[in-house]
């Protein structure tokens, strides 16, 4: 038996195929080598994300989070539901905390369920796997698992928004989180900890809509890893990887920098100190190569 | 008569009221006491025309039209910086979304937001299957300007796509099959349900 189970959904960008694909891969491996085992929501649905209020409203955007509860209590009872992407957790969290203040809302939503002939009772906690990992886990007994200590490589910790707030995780601050930071310690890595836009917003959904702005804002993202020295920053958001990594070529030609910054997963770098290599580590699906990552994986 | 005349008519000259009664949160609008932390939050900041405190400002001052039409709600990019600090605790993100969805619901948004179109194209892409295919995504993207230009701008990431292919990220059989849910039925039918539900709210309310 598993040390811990969890209920899950890898979420629409995860999935086989898709821009995140590498996040699930990592994800698989690095639960593999700590015993935690993921039970698929069956039939999980896409949560629209933080765009689905312009076409989704509200009733409708929320009833696709609960449908995602529904099953999961149904099928994997008493399970806390675990994403990996900020955006499922946020949209799946914010509605079960919606659907607890507001009592016609939820009535509302059982009665959309009903025609998909479920229930929620929303009774379910849930999580995002940084919080599986410090609080399940421990940094502690995280760091007893190393393998091979990532030692020398300089890891800027980007959080982002949406894994950060409005929830966020317990006992750390919105403005300043550090948990990325003690995790790469636990891994044997150095963190950047004076990296001043861990928080900084990558634009979201608007990078696809409001490129410009967006672009400006990844600019700043990158750059300051280079200032803070980093050989490579670590986030755990899909939006926020693809984000920073795809769009340096773009960047570089409108910004004349020469950006190539290797943006990884939590779960990549993990699986890499637990001993995993390049492919188990998802370490093939980067488009911007993390040299020093691979040389630690062979 | 149209919902917007409806709506008109009912709330007169009581904008607050209105908001407060049918955008998402819109009952928390009331209690900004405009501190501009919110303005220096944001990120897209210098891109907003009115930031969140002005509009809330503006809906005190009945300035219906203008926060309506307004395109600063669709900048919002879901940071939730200005969450944890205003200190007030006001929902703001989720007021921007409600007023930028109630606008465009009674007609007044503007049409050519890039990000309102994206917001339905996505919507409808996530729905149709009941998971996004992102190929077909990106595609529209390209060619949200008519097909010249969008044959240009696919040239113009043809590497991007081709190192994103390369890097298994992306799938180019999903421009036929792509991941699909089983009970599309009941999910269609669940969100129909929602919608009618929430359009007859609106309507009981315009009365
Ligand atoms: S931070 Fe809160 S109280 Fe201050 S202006 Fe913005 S919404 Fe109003
Ligand atoms: S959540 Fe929206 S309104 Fe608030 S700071 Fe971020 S972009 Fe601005």
């Amino acid at each position: 038996m598993a040390k811990f189970e969890y209920s899950y959904y890898p979420g629409c960008s995860s999935q086989t195929g898709a821009s995140s694909s590498n996040l699930m891969r990592s994800v698989d491996t690095m639960c593999e080598e700590l015993d935690l085992k993921l039970n698929p929501i069956p039939d999980w649905n896409c949560c629209s994300a933080s765009i689905g209020y312009g076409s989704g409203n509200v009733l409708p955007r929320l009833s696709l989070s609960a449908r995602n509860i529904a099953l999961s209590e149904q099928h994997n009872p008493n399970q806390d539901i675990v994403a990996t992407c900020a955006a499922c957790w946020l949209s799946t969290r914010e509605t079960a905390e919606r659907l607890h203040q507001d009592e016609n809302m939820f009535k509302d939503v059982n009665t959309a369920l009903a025609e998909a002939r479920l229930t929620l009772t929303n009774k379910t906690p849930i999580r995002h796997m940084a919080e599986v990992l410090i609080e399940d886990v421990g940094y502690e007994s995280l760091a007893r698992g190393v393998k091979k200590p990532l030692q020398g490589i300089r890891i800027a910790g980007y959080v982002g928004c949406q894994t950060n707030r409005p929830f966020g995780i317990a006992g750390e601050s919105f403005e300043n989180p550090l948990y990325l930071d003690k995790l790469v310690e636990s891994l044997g890595g150095d963190s950047v900890p004076t990296y001043e836009k861990k928080v900084q917003c990558c634009g979201g959904a608007l990078a696809f809509s409001e490129p410009e702005k967006s672009q400006a804002m990844i600019h700043g993202i990158i750059e300051a890893a280079y200032d803070n020295g980093a050989d490579m920053i670590v986030t755990p958001c899909p939006l926020c990887q693809t984000n920073v990594e795809i769009y340096q070529d773009v960047i570089n030609a409108k910004f004349g920098s020469k950006f190539e910054m290797p943006v990884v997963y939590y779960s990549q770098l993990i699986s890499v100190a637990y001993g995993r290599n390049s492919k188990d580590a998802a370490l093939d699906g980067q488009l911007i190569r993390a040299k020093k990552l691979e040389s630690f994986a062979g | 008569m149209s919902l917007n005349n409806a709506m008109l008519e009912k709330y007169r000259n009581n904008f607050l009221q209105e908001v407060a009664g049918n955008v998402e949160q819109g009952d928390w609008v009331k209690m900004c006491m405009q501190c501009g932390v919110c303005a220096g939050s944001c990120p897209l900041g210098d891109a907003w025309e009115h930031s969140p405190q002005k509009i809330f400002m503006m809906i005190r001052a009945n300035r219906r039209e203008q926060v309506l039409s307004s395109d600063s709600m669709w900048m919002c990019t879901s940071c939730y910086h200005c969450v944890v600090r205003c200190p007030r605790g006001l929902p703001i993100p989720h007021i921007m979304h409600g007023l930028a969805s109630y606008a465009k619901r009674l007609g007044l948004a503007p049409k050519s937001n890039p990000t309102l179109w994206f917001a339905e194209v996505f919507w409808n892409n996530m729905l149709k299957k009941g998971r996004v295919n992102e190929l077909k995504l990106g595609l529209s993207l390209y060619f949200k300007d008519g097909f010249a230009s969008g044959i240009k701008q696919a040239m113009a990431h043809q590497k991007l796509g081709i190192n994103m292919l390369k890097a298994k990220r992306m799938a180019p059989m999903d421009m036929f099959a792509g991941h699909a849910i089983k009970d599309i039925f009941g999910l269609h039918k669940m969100i129909r349900k929602a919608q009618e539900i929430e359009a007859a709210k609106l309507e009981a309310n315009s009365k």
